[in-house]
């Protein structure tokens, strides 16, 4: 099963990646864990500048933008 | 230039709505309409440039420039550029700033940076151009630059970094190694759909406070008399600027919020200077933005770093008075 996390302190955009996050999943109908990571000190684990952020299995997919929910299920079909 | 765009709103609320040029609805509605639509336009072009410009410029390739060049000096003025054309959230105040000190950044060099970036961004300067045109436009830019490279050569020569947080120095002294960065190799016109599609939502997203603030703006431009702000505040006061400052910076609006009704309240007799050192404040420094950086420094920096820069924001207030 995947483990998507979606790191971001609590902005809108961070919220939104999240919501598109749940959609794909959703849609592409494959197994995954959905984690909103919001604390500072978790995200700094990871080698980031901005956020949001979306990992798919602890690896950076997008950094510093919104993910949408085509380009999320992309990357859960390719793998 | 707008002349087109001032014909459609007279037209749409005189002419289709009927509605009376002297009356304060009226004026209030037609200033609604223009400016609506002038700074949706203003604002996607800007955004759509510095899209373009930023797509050659990410962050992750500022910081790594900044970090393995000698500059002579140089460093600070190129820390700010790159805060005027990299966009900025400041939920990612934390991360840029552990991500730049980490990266081997001073931290002179990252205060500079971090103070431009969130004052000098494209909503703030396509609003401010529609609002108060471009010669403004271009002093609110230079002095944003100039405030960040002031502001943060004199912080970073405080060396503050005792004052990190010991979580924040923790993660600085454990830095991996960076992993390799990926180049995209893209040509400017397959950049360009993402670029215009981000342009598009980046609009959509300050669109709400865009009409809320012009809203405000338009009922005070149409039921405030001309010159209702002058018998309460005019240049000659010289706790003007700073109160202005002050009341600024515990409130937090982004740009699209705030320029509509600083643009009334110049309208209504605030001086120039008085007005943007207000804008500055409420932009520039905010209370949600100190709680973010309480995670990395400790409250004496945070102090610091906030009394230079109202200080600064102060001084370009007075000077904005004189020369605008």
């Amino acid at each position: 099963m995947k483990t998507i996390k979606v790191l971001g302190p609590g902005c809108a955009k961070c919220k939104t990646t999240y919501n598109n996050v749940l959609e794909a999943v959703k849609h592409s109908g494959i197994e995954a864990e959905v984690i909103k990571v919001e604390d500072i000190e978790e995200m700094m684990k990871y080698n980031i500048l901005t956020t949001p952020v979306l990992i798919i299995d602890e690896v950076i997919k997008v950094k510093g933008r919104v993910a949408n929910v085509q380009e999320i299920m992309q990357f859960l079909s390719k793998e | 230039m707008f002349n087109g765009l001032q014909y459609f709103a007279d037209w749409l609320i005189y002419t289709v709505f009927g509605i009376s040029p002297q009356s304060h609805l009226g004026e209030a509605l037609n200033f609604f309409v223009f400016d609506t639509l002038k700074i949706f336009i203003l604002l996607f072009a800007i955004t759509t440039i510095m899209g373009i410009v930023n797509s050659y410029f990410p962050v992750d390739k500022v910081r790594n420039f900044l970090s393995r060049n000698k500059l002579f000096g140089l460093e600070y003025l190129f820390a700010s550029s790159f805060g005027v054309i990299t966009p900025f959230c400041s939920c990612s105040s934390v991360p840029l700033f552990i991500g730049f000190v980490k990266g081997g950044i001073p931290l002179g060099i990252t205060f500079t940076y971090l103070i431009t970036a969130p004052l000098v961004n494209e909503v703030a300067i396509a609003i401010f151009a529609g609002a108060f045109g471009f010669k403004v436009t271009a002093w609110y830019v230079l002095t944003g630059i100039a405030l960040g490279i002031i502001g943060g050569f004199i912080l970073g020569k405080l060396k503050l970094e005792k004052q990190l947080s010991t979580w924040a120095q923790g993660v600085i002294a454990n830095a991996k190694t960076e992993e390799q960065l990926q180049e995209v190799k893209l040509t400017l016109l397959q950049r360009l759909p993402l670029i215009f599609k981000d342009a598009l939502h980046i609009v959509k997203g300050v669109s709400v406070y865009i009409i809320l603030g012009i809203a405000v703006g338009g009922f005070m431009h149409g039921y405030l008399p001309t010159g209702f702000f002058e018998q309460y505040i005019n240049k000659g006061q010289w706790y003007a600027v700073p109160l202005a400052v002050f009341i600024g910076i515990p409130m937090y609006s982004n740009a699209a919020g705030v320029i509509p009704v600083v643009q009334v309240l110049v309208a209504k007799g605030v001086p120039l200077g008085t007005a943007i050192a207000f804008m500055m404040g409420v932009i520039g420094l905010s209370l949600p933005e100190a709680m973010l950086l309480k995670k990395v420094m400790n409250w004496k920096l945070i102090a610091i770093y906030f009394g230079t820069i109202a200080l600064f924001m102060i001084l370009s207030g007075y000077l904005f008075n004189i020369i605008l």
